[in-house]
């Protein structure tokens, strides 16, 4: 890819063949990889727009576009002209398309003549019907490398188009694509409204978007494009730069409007709405928490799944008449005191072992108490006291006097579950800045010079253990009154990666990230066990989790909403190098303070220092 | 991390966390001893009131029983061996854990499934085991090798500078992928290796210590793989190469290392050990699923903190020890002290042996082999 950039293609055909070719059959592999994992038939049963596409089409359609994208990207050199990008890379977006669709239509022609069902289960007639439209396989080969070529073109060509175009297309595609997405959402929420005819006219009877729609709704979203272009950005510029009492009207007014909208918006959603946004605040709980242990303090607790089980185990002893050992019956309020200890009691047991070892090790380590926890709730051991394998039943919804908050009843859920989030925003809003938040900051960027600078570290991590742990304590409280039961098996490993992709994907470190973390994840694809608003990726999120957490760090280390300290800490070498060419025009003495301080650059909005 | 030397006032607080640890420690090997007087009265003399105090229906368990528990750990402690050889040199290497070793391990155990239901599907499986047995074991580790290879290339090489812990995160997506993957490509039953001949399968009685063949060959190939190792290591220049670029990447480079090449061929010498391990499951336990590979890579990491992280020798010695310990702690410790349906409590038990060392020896038993800034 360097020596491509370096030197200056003569004409369009004098390609570096090698790197296209690598590429071409990348995309022809990642094709491949994806309709034998079933992804595309399992998928084509969501429409997207009618019958014209389905998600299952999309998803593979994406692919050419993506890679005929990521081939022909230029290089950028610092202090070197740079060509500009033109016909050179659509042929390269082209051939690389081209060599793609003609792996995918090598896989038809395989799926034609072996029989590999037997190892491969998506080695299926179904497959070979979705790839050649049910039209014959000459018909398909061509179509697929046609509309490979032409994908790796449009992939391509994004690069060439004016930034405006670019960014038009980006906002219909996207805006359409989530339109289509939150099907549910509208409709439902339109129900409420009384305005079923708007869902009537935006989607098709079968599901998806119907075409007059799509084509109105992508006329209107592309002139909103042009019309705020620009003016958005402004708009959040300001804000970030009020000072003093004018940024607190402005906050406050931002709060109520997000305040009315999470009470009264509720109340228009029909139950699976509900349910749906009570599932994700139980798991934005859970992601705030572990947002103070790995994105403040920098500890990876992999068993943070652990404190979500003494959460909900607590409550399930201490209100559930079913409790095997000790039933006391209590209300879930009182109970709730009891998990706060318990769970406090838990992240200083487990915290006090951990809290010296290598930060790696600590990942394994709290892993391994978090399956210990399961495996002795789900123990003969201590089945006399948590009921095993069988879990504890029948435990009571939380009784306000006025109304019951049960399972049943997901609306009553997911205001619980609002109450509880917003404590857990304010507390970790409040902790940021504190004392105790720089300490976590500091220990996260170095400890050793944390440790120098007069930070006791052994009890701030001891701390950050507590705190997230009494987060999670209270998910599990909730989750045990929604559900209604509680057993070992809602306690897998897996739930603390999930909760990690969330935290990961939002970006590690900030509250806003990790809201838009887990309404994107949880909301959209799910959790562990409950379905999102794609029901049909059911079989495919963990793969997809798994993706999205390697091409995160990969590509994105401090999430989609990065803060702003954390990204500086991810990029320190490139914001290092920026100082060091600023410092050319600074004076000596300010390009060094630049330099050697990179975390109090003006714009952090914290101060970085100790009183 | 050298945390002691600090100023008298935080020392008071760090002083209330050790005094817990020394409470902790003192605990946990009060129990360990306990468990093991019962266990030792009980066979001595197993109607006296010391070994029923806490579990009067313990029977204790007779010398074959013992013997069975033995080798069953010994050839399950083998396998976290030969698997915790890959995490071993990756951490002696680049100094991150790399979670989805426990996939490649997966990944032997599934193509071995593969390939030795086809042989049994055209009868060659019974007429030319011994055959057979060779080719799928070039096939689970090429695919092993290749998913190892492939890994590193992809998502570990781009992070070669970036913080610990962002690797160590990425591999649990890696993880996570394979997983899925392999599930997505192979369906979520659990698969069963063919039968196997009797000659192999049947009992055998070597030094009054009763074996099945299964776990024999296991023990064999085990012992086999880790010479050949060892030879490969510490005999050949690629070897000195590989401890030259985990002494100091920068250093072994100005020497003429290609550092690149001597990493890929740590995964690739890491995976193919996972992707031999991988057919020894298979052959033993008989059934595969995707996610095969999580506990046993778990346990296999902490047989490498056992022996001592980056030591080949140590990771080989932990998985035997953790698998000893893991197959006798419950019926020696924990029954005796009177806990019920101990055979759940294993996995605890492996978990329990890495917080142990962890808190006794974090080194391992015999030394970590890091270069100086992992040790940090």
């Amino acid at each position: 890819m360097n020596a491509r950039a370096m030197t200056l293609p003569r004409s369009a055909v004098d390609q570096d063949w090698r790197h296209v070719l690598r590429w071409g059959l990348i995309c022809g592999l990642a094709l491949v990889g994806l309709c034998l994992v079933g992804m595309p038939v399992e998928l084509d049963k969501r429409a997207i727009i009618e019958r014209h596409l389905s998600l299952g089409y999309l998803f593979v359609l994406m692919v050419p576009i993506g890679v005929g994208w990521v081939s022909s990207t230029l290089v950028a050199l610092e202090g070197v002209e740079n060509r500009r990008q033109g016909l050179y890379d659509l042929v390269t977006g082209l051939v690389v398309g081209l060599i793609g669709g003609g792996v995918l239509s090598l896989l038809m022609v395989g799926l034609d003549v072996w029989n590999l069902r037997d190892p491969l289960v998506n080695w299926s007639p179904q497959l070979f019907r979705f790839l050649t439209y049910e039209n014959g396989m000459g018909f398909g080969a061509a179509a697929w490398l046609g509309t490979g070529a032409l994908l790796g073109l449009v992939g391509a060509a994004l690069h060439v188009v004016p930034a405006v175009v670019r960014r038009t297309t980006a906002f219909v595609v996207f805006g359409l694509f989530f339109l289509s997405v939150l099907e549910a959402a509208i409709s439902d929420l339109s129900e409420g409204f009384g305005l079923e005819s708007l869902t009537d006219w935006l989607y098709a009877k079968k599901g998806g978007l119907t075409v007059t729609s799509t084509v109105v709704v992508g006329l209107v979203i592309a002139l909103a494009s042009l019309a705020t272009r620009g003016r958005v950005k402004a708009v959040t510029e300001r804000y970030r730069d009020m000072e003093g009492v004018e940024r607190q009207k402005a906050s406050t007014i931002l709060f109520v409007v997000i305040a009315v909208l999470c009470i009264v918006l509720p109340m228009f959603l029909g139950k699976i709405m509900n349910e749906l946004l009570a599932n994700v605040g139980i798991f934005l709980l859970l992601a705030l928490g572990l947002n103070i242990v790995v994105g403040l303090a920098g500890l990876l607790d992999l068993g943070y799944v652990a404190f979500f089980a003494v959460g909900g185990y607590t409550t399930a002893v201490l209100t559930s008449p079913n409790s095997p050992w000790f039933a006391p019956e209590l209300h879930f309020g009182v109970s709730l005191v009891f998990v706060v200890l318990a769970a406090a009691l838990t992240g200083l047991m487990i915290g006090a072992p951990v809290i010296r070892m290598r930060g790696d090790y600590l990942a394994i380590v709290t892993l391994g108490f978090g399956e210990i926890i399961r495996l002795l709730f789900m123990s003969d051991w201590l089945g006399p006291y948590f009921g095993g394998a069988q879990g504890i039943t029948n435990i009571p919804g939380v009784d306000l006097g006025f109304a019951t908050v049960k399972g049943t009843d997901p609306r009553s859920v997911f205001y619980l579950v609002l109450v509880f989030c917003a404590i857990a925003i304010y507390t970790s809003w409040r902790l940021q800045a504190s004392r105790l938040g720089r300490a976590w900051m500091a220990i996260r960027e170095d400890e050793q010079v944390a440790e120098a600078m007069g930070i006791n570290t052994v009890n701030a991590k001891l701390m950050a253990f507590v705190v997230g742990a009494v987060l999670a304590s209270f998910s599990g409280a909730v989750l045990a009154a929604k559900v209604g039961s509680i057993f070992p098996t809602s306690f897998m490993i897996l739930v603390s990666i999930i909760i990690l992709v969330v935290v990961i994907v939002g970006g590690m470190g900030n509250i806003a990230g990790v809201l838009v973390g887990s309404f994107v994840l949880i909301g959209v694809l799910g959790g562990p066990k409950q379905p999102g608003l794609l029901q049909e990726f059911q079989n495919y999120k963990l793969l997809i989790y798994g993706v999205l957490l390697v091409f995160m760090m990969l590509k994105r280390p401090e999430g989609l909403v990065p803060s702003a300290r954390r990204s500086r800490e991810l990029h320190q070498d490139e914001f290092l190098q920026d100082a060091w060419l600023e410092g050319d025009k600074l004076d000596d003495e300010e390009g060094v303070a630049v330099a050697a301080a990179p975390t109090t650059v003006p714009g952090g909005g914290e101060g970085g220092e100790e009183e | 991390m050298s945390t002691h030397a600090l100023t008298t006032k935080s020392a008071k607080r760090l002083a209330a966390v050790d005094r817990f640890l020394t409470f902790i420690r003192v605990f946990l090997v009060a129990l360990i001893v306990v468990g093991l007087l019962a266990f030792v009265w009980q066979q001595i003399d197993a109607d006296n009131p010391f070994a029923r105090w806490r579990n009067p229906d313990a029977r204790g368990l007779t010398g074959d029983q013992f013997k069975g528990l033995l080798i069953s750990g010994l050839s399950q402690g083998s396998m976290y061996g030969l698997i915790a050889l890959g995490y071993s040199m990756v951490y002696g290497v680049l100094g991150f854990i790399n979670f989805a070793h426990g996939e490649v391990f997966m990944v032997g155990a599934m193509t071995g499934f593969i390939a030795s239901e086809k042989f049994a599907a055209n009868g060659m499986w019974e007429q030319n085991f011994v055959l057979c047995l060779l080719l799928i074991v070039l096939m689970a580790v090429f695919f092993s090798t290749f998913t190892a290879v492939l890994m590193e290339r992809i998502a570990y090489r781009p992070l070669r500078n970036s913080p610990r812990l962002i690797p160590l995160i990425t591999s649990i997506g890696v993880s996570f992928f394979i997983q899925n993957f392999v599930l997505g490509l192979f369906g979520p039953a659990s698969k069963s290796y063919p039968r196997l001949p009797d000659w192999l399968s049947k009992q055998r009685s070597i030094l009054t210590f009763e074996i099945a063949g299964t776990r024999l060959l296991v023990l064999v190939v085990a012992a086999v793989s880790m010479v050949g190792l060892w030879y490969v290591v510490e005999r050949t220049k690629t070897g000195k190469a590989m401890r030259a670029v985990a002494e100091d990447k920068e250093i072994a480079a100005l020497m003429g290392i290609d550092v690149n090449r001597t990493i890929v061929t740590t995964f690739a010498v890491g995976g193919a050990m996972a992707g031999i391990g991988g057919i020894l499951w298979g052959l033993m336990f008989r059934s595969v699923t995707h996610m095969t590979g999580f506990l046993p890579g778990v346990k296999a990491f902490t047989a490498a903190v056992v022996g001592g992280i980056g030591n080949i020798g140590g990771a080989m010695a932990g998985g035997i020890s953790l698998g000893s310990a893991e197959s006798i702690a419950p019926m020696v410790i924990l029954e005796p002290l009177g806990v019920p349906g101990v055979s759940q409590l294993k996995d605890a038990v492996a978990f329990t042996v890495l917080v142990l060392v962890l808190l006794f020896k974090p080194s391992g038993l015999f030394g970590e082999r890091l270069s100086a800034e992992d040790r940090a």
